[in-house]
């Protein structure tokens, strides 16, 4: 048992007028302290809800766990009374969101706010918080940190509220880091800076990382092993190397080719990207068997009736398709 | 001649936030003192980071917005001085399409109204003959027929903006100003709205100007690349010439800070430090030395001139 | 899909059956009422009410059931006509602010607030009192004291609204003015608008009926519901039923608007879709 996180068979349902949506659908995942996870998917495959659900900050109703274990070093948190998870979120499985500007309170300073966080989770004394907070800040690189304590949120750019945040979410030195889309709100220059930052905290206090993006680049630069989500369900896990040398599901393959990518020895004429043909179906409609039937360029007959089963196509590497059943 | 467009020394300034009595104490240069060309048929990306002034270039060719100083010519035509009235016969060839698929599509009406907004407004055909050019147009864009009559709220995102697609094209326009029109979509379907701009471009013969942050996308669509900072290009050269050689420290750094989709090329990032300055207060001299690792004295002083390297290369750089 | 929206919601269908039936009311009242509104029978003052007179009558024996009936049409016809005013006049001043905004915006916004700045009913009173009484005076003071809360409505909607990329790409294809307003801003504003039209028809009824109360609305022997309701005011313990019966029908029909407003706002706010 050497996973720091463990998710089996989560449900997360979504109960609404018109339907219910199931939003996570049979998920399992798992993170060995230290690692950093990619989770990618496009809109709407439950990728955040995945996130959300692990610190069980699901709004109910419409939302609710319905089935499924997550286990943080062995302790069941699906079980846990709401004082116990509260006393962990922020402490041992923190989070940083997109938009710094929502997760932080406009109200407050940013001292006061990393302060709170701080005094909630450890019995010290306020001039020793006052260390900590300015000694996490110079960390993420804000300059003259001392200063900048008594800063509104506001007087930051957008690339220093996101340090904030980070420095917020490794301030009580967590075990896992749930980063939702951590830079897309973010300039490419800052993106880099941000990136480089949150990689050299973690390592430095061995946090595993789940970081949830649509940005395929991000993920093969950084992650160690990436999982790919499709309405509800991981399609397909693998170490980072094996998922984009050899993506074996047609989907992570499409995605994986539709991707432009510059490439110095292009001859001048253009070749148009691969496209995988139509929409993310609809969570209240989707279709029977593999729902990734209808966009499928390798379609089988079983797979427009038979939900497909997790099948293993190589060293720790999983799909989901009917092609290697 | 052989320039579709083009735009000498065109500036625009926003005012900025006004002091408690009167008077304006900073403008914001959104875009300060920038020429350049598109040629018919051409792809011309724009790239940058937010703040840049990238999308007011785009409204200020339409003339959304009026220059503040410079001239715009099309086909050799200056329309930077015409007033709505005259601008009226230029609008059919110069067509947008904007980011956002939600905001730039009336809620309230049809496709079919949408796409036949322009039509209605600006030829005499008959109700008939519109309706065949809408749906002409649909097919073109990858709608459906029977999607004719359909509200904007019954699409998907890659959808509507397949929608914006049709509104603008069907006006058979010489230029589109493409203001990110990928980067709401997911990944999946950004590949089929660029190969459907590629497809229109040489269907229809379109002109380009292709705004983007996104390098990856504005390398794979563009024959030329201008890259912005703070209201300035700061280099623009043909497509490969940047990628393969790119002279500015900006482009180098914008380029090295491109997360690819590929393991193990890694390749040397270089981290930019600090923030991009605000377009209310611009450093001085050249407006990138704050953040530049080759800064020397010169560049603190003076700005650098947009000056042409090789051939069809220009940066704007002392170090060069 | 509307009607099965409001259908859906109770209360709201309850509002709406009710301003249906007071519609229905007053446009068939000559032929509900069971007696002349205005004939005074001097033999039957103050009668109870019976099977003859079902709400009694007053002090000079009219026959209060078929006040209130006719009531319902002045009260009706002064509310539905005050609001349509003011809707004209109100979304032309706040689309015209709210598009063009900069000066035209101020000037025409800070003539609004200050005719906000007066009670609505102290405003009206005091346009009564210069105009006279009469059921015109009365539809147009209402009207006029309503303008500025339809201009703010619409002017924040159009504010926002011309913001819009929509609005942009019609420019991009040499829209007029004209065209941008009527065809992008009004339809988009039409959701905040309608609830702000029945809750003002609410309004009207009420402010009708404190104008009559105070003399200065419907000029006396109208029966508006106003008037009625000034009549019984000194006999309330000695015959109740002149001001409980008429006090009913305003409480329905305010009622039935506000509910129905609601329900409205709820079904077509588009941050609920």
């Amino acid at each position: 048992m050497d996973n720091i996180l463990d998710i089996q068979d989560l449900h997360t349902f979504f109960y609404t007028p018109e339907g219910t949506a199931k939003a996570v659908n049979g998920v399992s995942l798992s993170l060995k302290p230290g690692e950093i996870l990619g989770l990618v998917g496009e809109s709407g495959c439950g990728k955040s809800v995945t996130n959300l659900s692990v610190l069980r900050l699901i709004s109910d109703p419409p939302g609710k766990i319905v089935s499924g274990k997550i286990s943080l070093d062995g302790q069941d948190l699906l079980q846990l009374p709401k004082r116990d998870m509260r006393k962990i979120r922020g402490d041992r499985i923190s989070m940083i969101f997109q938009e710094p500007m929502i997760s932080l309170n406009p109200a407050y300073t940013i001292g006061n706010q990393l302060m709170e966080a701080l005094l909630t989770h450890r019995k010290i004394s306020r001039a020793e918080a006052v260390n900590r907070v300015v000694e996490m800040l110079q960390m993420v690189e804000i300059p003259s940190a001392e200063k900048r304590l008594k800063d509104y949120p506001h007087h930051l750019s957008g690339g220093m509220r996101q340090r904030v945040m980070i420095a917020e979410a490794m301030l009580l030195r967590p075990q896992v880091l749930l980063a939702d889309e951590p830079t897309t709100a973010l300039d490419v220059t800052i993106q880099a800076q941000v990136l480089e930052l949150m990689y050299k905290l973690t390592e430095e206090f061995d946090t595993a990382i789940i970081l949830v993006t649509h940005n395929l680049g991000i993920v093969a630069e950084s992650a160690q092993r990436v999982a790919v989500m499709y309405t509800g369900r991981v399609i397909e896990e693998a170490p980072v190397k094996d998922l984009f040398e050899s993506p074996r599901h047609p989907y992570t393959n499409g995605l994986l080719r539709s991707v432009p990518v510059p490439d110095q020895n292009r001859p001048a004429g253009r070749e148009p990207l691969y496209e995988i043909e139509g929409i993310v179906p609809n969570l209240f409609d989707l279709p029977s068997g593999c729902s990734f039937h209808p966009r499928c360029s390798r379609i089988k007959d079983i797979c427009r009736h038979e939900q497909p089963p997790e099948v293993e196509v190589g060293t720790n590497h999983m799909a989901r398709c009917w092609l290697y059943a | 001649m052989d320039e579709l467009l083009s735009v000498k020394n065109l500036k625009k300034y926003f005012p900025g936030p006004k002091r408690l009595l009167g008077g304006i104490k900073h403008h914001v240069r959104a875009v300060d003192d920038i020429s350049f060309h598109i040629r018919p048929g051409e792809t011309l990306g724009l790239v940058g980071e937010s703040g840049c002034g990238k999308s007011t270039i785009g409204r200020l060719l339409l003339r959304l917005i009026s220059p503040t100083a410079g001239s715009i010519f099309f086909r050799g035509d200056r329309i930077h001085t015409l007033n709505r009235r005259a601008m009226r016969p230029y609008r059919k060839h110069l067509q947008i399409i904007f980011q956002d698929p939600y905001s730039s599509l009336n809620p309230r009406m049809m496709v079919k109204d949408i796409i036949g907004e322009g039509l209605k407004r600006t030829t005499r055909i008959s109700a008939i003959e519109r309706r065949e050019r809408v749906l002409d147009i649909m097919e073109k864009v990858g709608l459906r027929p029977e999607q004719y009559s359909r509200y904007p709220h019954e699409f998907s995102g890659g959808q509507r903006q397949r929608i914006c697609i049709a509104r603008a094209i069907v006006m058979n326009p010489a230029l589109v100003v493409a203001d990110e029109p990928v980067s709401a979509l997911d990944v999946s379907i950004q590949a089929q709205v660029i190969n459907l701009l590629e497809r229109l471009r040489e269907e229809l013969n379109l002109s380009y100007l292709f705004i983007s942050h996104d390098l990856s996308v504005v390398e794979h669509i563009s024959d030329r690349i201008a890259v912005m900072y703070l209201g300035k290009i700061v280099e623009m050269a043909d497509r490969n010439q940047l990628y393969n050689d790119p002279q500015h420290p900006y482009t180098i750094a914008l380029l090295s800070a491109l997360p690819l989709p590929q393991v193990g090329r890694k390749k040397k990032r270089i981290i930019l430090h600090g923030d991009i300055p605000s377009p209310l207060n611009p450093p001085s001299g050249c407006r990138f030395h704050t953040r530049c690792s080759r800064a020397t004295g010169i560049c603190r002083d003076s700005e650098p001139e947009l000056k042409e390297g090789d051939t069809g290369h220009f940066i704007a750089c002392h170090g060069n | 899909m509307f009607m099965r929206k409001i259908y859906k919601n109770k209360l709201g269908l309850a509002g709406f059956i009710v301003i249906l039936a007071f519609a229905m009311l007053a446009l068939a009242a000559p032929w509900v009422s069971t007696h002349d509104p205005l004939k005074a029978d001097v033999m039957n003052w103050k009668a109870p009410p019976s099977m003859d007179h079902f709400f009694g009558t007053d002090e000079y024996g009219r026959d209060i059931f078929s006040r209130v009936i006719h009531g319902t049409r002045i009260s009706m016809y002064i509310s539905f006509l005050s609001v349509l005013i003011a809707t004209f006049f109100g979304v032309s001043i706040g689309a015209i602010s709210g598009f063009y905004g900069g000066w035209i915006d101020n000037i025409i916004m800070r003539f609004m607030d200050a005719v906000m700045s007066f009670p609505a009913i102290l405003l009206a009173i005091g346009i009564m009192a210069v105009m006279g009484g009469s059921i015109y005076n009365v539809t147009i003071a209402l009207g006029f004291v309503y303008i500025p809360r339809f201009a703010r409505i619409i002017r924040g909607s159009a504010l926002s609204l011309r913001q819009k990329e929509f609005v942009e790409a019609s420019l991009a294809l040499g829209s007029s003015d004209f065209t941008i307003i009527f065809r992008h801003i009004l339809p988009n504003c039409m959701a905040p608008l309608i609830v702000q039209i029945t809750l003002s028809l609410a309004y009207a009824i009420l402010a009708e009926t404190g104008l009559s109360f105070l003399g200065l609305g419907a000029p006396p022997p109208a029966p508006s519901w106003g008037n009625i309701l000034s009549d019984a005011r000194n006999l309330m313990l000695d015959a109740p039923w002149m001001t409980v019966f008429p006090g009913i029908a305003i409480t329905m029909c305010v009622l039935g608007f506000n509910l129905l407003g609601d329900a409205l706002r709820d079904i077509l706010d588009p941050r609920l879709k």
